[in-house]
């Protein structure tokens, strides 16, 4: 044959080295290998993230001396009863009601968006997409949150739009409600509520998306050849095969508004959300043991959150 | 009769792609038809418009004679087996196979009958709690099948059913499917790239090439009687071959001429071999005689001769077949 050359080796000569060496001794053990990978995030998880956690959740077994404000390091119930005096209390479900509303408007918002970017979205318009969605993402949360308090105030763009519309009775009236209205936008919960689903929006987006990605566009034809209406294909095939996107999506949205302590301190009315209450236990008020519980809380929604979630099959499709 | 489905001057363009160009066809009704074609020939898009996942850019659908552009596929009496099965992951088998009457708004517990039913028509009893995931290849193919057969629809439509089954488990489902079609009486319609399949399945076969219908016939037209030169070459590799040296015609007519119809005879022409592949049942012999090629396919008792040698080969000009069209 031409071009070959019968005297090479049929297996090639050891690599030399010590690295080089011990990267081929790895490759021969795949265990071996797996376990260097994981090794570094499972101590950095087991650690300092994991080990964080329960010394959080020791310390909110503890209790404050009320006179001198020292920690009484003594297992107690105490600090858990605290929470549910009506002032805690309010703050955790305006929380978590600020947060459910925050997660299901951005779902909402999310699908149509999602849904084109993997279905009808190609090659320069994909990527488009990812800028548009991540974009956001890459400039400062403090700026964007400054930028909407500009946008939402009473002499903001806003209601200079509202009034060019002829529609100031409509912000007016939207104002004027209860609970969710205020003098402007900006120091109202409708506000915190806007704010908050700009910000967590992309969370959202890109796990529906991703999920979406993978839901074969032949299953939305058989169940449309098998005579289902758009609206049950939707019901039936499309949500339900994205339900794990959307709850991936959810589990974003929904803890860092639990979380959050600037936003609501920058755009909405001046009443506390567990974010900000645990800044200032911890903080000024000095606290810590109710700090900790109030931090048990979002963790225990999502504890029980998922758990629902998987009891309702939500990851079945995985 | 009405005929089940018929296409008359129909295109799909997409932009510039004729993906398919003016094509007329009438499919009877409770015949088992073939569409048969390389990729991108255009079969699967004839498929896709009698199901409506494409609507066509000209001309007239009928089902059964009503007319079916526009109508969305929701709406058609019709259900498709897909080529990847498009079983819902989400669901067990039972609730893929109910899942037509389900939208329709049938009841729980006679869903669940008819699907058992439908599930024992496929031999697939008793598979109703598993997964789809949990399935062979061959069992996740009777189930969409099921599923197909619930709605009992006028047209049964199959992509590529068998494609991804290994040969064995092919064959079988051949003669199933080929079986279930007459048991139940329904017109079936199957798309394929493998004329092995299609001239084994179907009663007819349209031959697609470039978006257009290339021949309709029998199997059997379609085999010894190819239209085309196209048509002879991809439904059994036929020898396309100047008409007079097959001996059926005048000089600058081409014939096909079958493999298998040329035979080793001590009385035959001069031919070179030039290839010898054994294939078991039979040796296909790579020929040259005066600078045609051809290739021949003789039974695997006789004894064959090796490259490089001259050997003499007849065939029966009956045998051949004069085309009308050279393309």
């Amino acid at each position: 044959m031409s071009g070959f050359d019968t005297t090479q080796p049929a297996i090639f000569t050891p690599r030399s080295g010590p690295l080089s060496r011990t990267v081929d001794w790895v490759i021969r053990h795949p265990r071996m290998f797996v376990f260097l990978m994981v090794l570094p995030i499972t101590l950095w998880l087991g650690i300092v993230y994991i080990g964080a956690l329960i010394a959080l959740l020791i310390q909110s077994f503890f209790s404050i001396d009320e006179f001198s404000g020292i920690v009484v390091r003594e297992f107690t119930f105490k600090t858990y009863g605290e929470l549910l005096r009506p002032y805690n209390l309010d703050i955790i479900l305006r929380t978590v009601a600020m947060a459910a509303s925050v997660t299901i408007a951005a779902a909402i918002l999310a699908f149509p968006i999602a849904y084109f970017a993997a279905r009808y979205a190609k090659g320069k318009w994909k990527a488009l997409f990812y800028i548009g969605v991540m974009l956001p993402l890459w400039s400062s949360y403090l700026v964007k949150v400054y930028a909407w308090k500009l946008v939402l105030a009473k002499e903001g763009i806003l209601t200079w739009l509202f009034a060019k519309l002829h529609l100031t009775w409509l912000l007016d009236g939207l104002l004027g409600l209860p609970v969710i209205g205020g003098n402007s936008l900006s120091v109202s919960y409708t506000g915190t509520f806007l704010v908050f689903l700009y910000i967590w929006l992309p969370y959202m987006i890109i796990p529906v998306q991703a999920s979406l990605e993978r839901v074969p566009g032949a299953l939305l034809e058989a169940a449309s050849d098998l005579g289902a209406t758009p609206r049950q294909s939707f019901r039936m095939v499309l949500f339900p095969l994205a339900l794990p996107g959307i709850i991936a999506g959810s589990i974003f949205t929904f803890s860092l508004t639990l979380g959050d302590y600037i936003v609501p301190q920058i755009v909405g009315n001046s009443r506390l959300f567990i974010g900000q209450a645990v800044y200032t236990q911890q903080g000024t008020a000095g606290n810590i043991p109710l700090a900790a519980a109030f931090t048990v809380v979002p963790i225990v929604i999502m504890g029980i959150y998922l758990w629902g979630a998987r009891k309702m099959g939500a990851f079945d499709a995985l | 009769m009405t005929d089940a489905v018929t296409f008359r001057g129909v295109s799909r363009h997409f932009g510039t792609v004729k993906a398919v160009d003016e094509v007329d066809l009438a499919i009877r009704d409770g015949e088992f038809f073939a569409m048969l074609g390389p990729s991108g020939s255009g079969k699967t898009t004839c498929l896709r418009l009698i199901a409506g996942f494409e609507q066509p850019t000209a001309g007239r659908i009928e089902i059964f004679g009503e007319r079916a552009e526009g109508v969305p596929p929701y709406l058609r009496n019709v259900n498709t087996v897909f080529q990847n099965y498009a079983l819902f992951p989400h669901m067990n088998v039972l609730d893929n196979v109910a899942f037509g009457l389900r939208v329709k708004g049938v009841g729980r517990a006679e869903r669940r009958r008819a699907a058992e039913e439908s599930l024992a028509l496929v031999e697939l009893g008793g598979y109703g709690a598993r997964r789809a995931g949990e399935l062979s290849g061959g069992q996740r193919q009777r189930v969409a099948l099921a599923r197909a057969l619930i709605n009992k629809p006028r047209v049964v439509l199959l992509d590529e059913p068998l494609g991804a089954l290994d040969l064995k488990l092919r064959e079988q489902m051949q003669e199933e499917l080929r079986k279930l079609q007459r048991a139940l009486g329904l017109t079936f319609v199957f798309v394929t790239h493998d004329q092995d399949e299609a001239l084994s399945m179907a009663d007819r076969v349209a031959v697609f090439a470039d978006g257009k219908i290339q021949q309709i016939g029998s199997s059997e037209d379609i085999y010894r009687r190819p239209a085309s030169r196209f048509v002879a070459d991809f439904v059994g590799s036929s020898n396309v071959v100047p008409a007079d040296l097959a001996g059926v015609g005048g000089s600058g007519q081409w014939a096909s001429l079958r493999p298998e119809d040329i035979v080793l005879d001590a009385v035959g022409r001069e031919a070179t071999v030039t290839g010898k592949f054994f294939h078991g049942r039979v040796t296909k012999l790579s020929l040259d005689i005066k600078g045609q090629s051809l290739t021949a396919l003789i039974p695997a008792h006789q004894t064959t001769p090796e490259i490089g040698e001259t050997t003499r080969v007849l065939w029966d000009p009956a045998r051949a077949h004069l085309m009308e069209r050279e393309a």
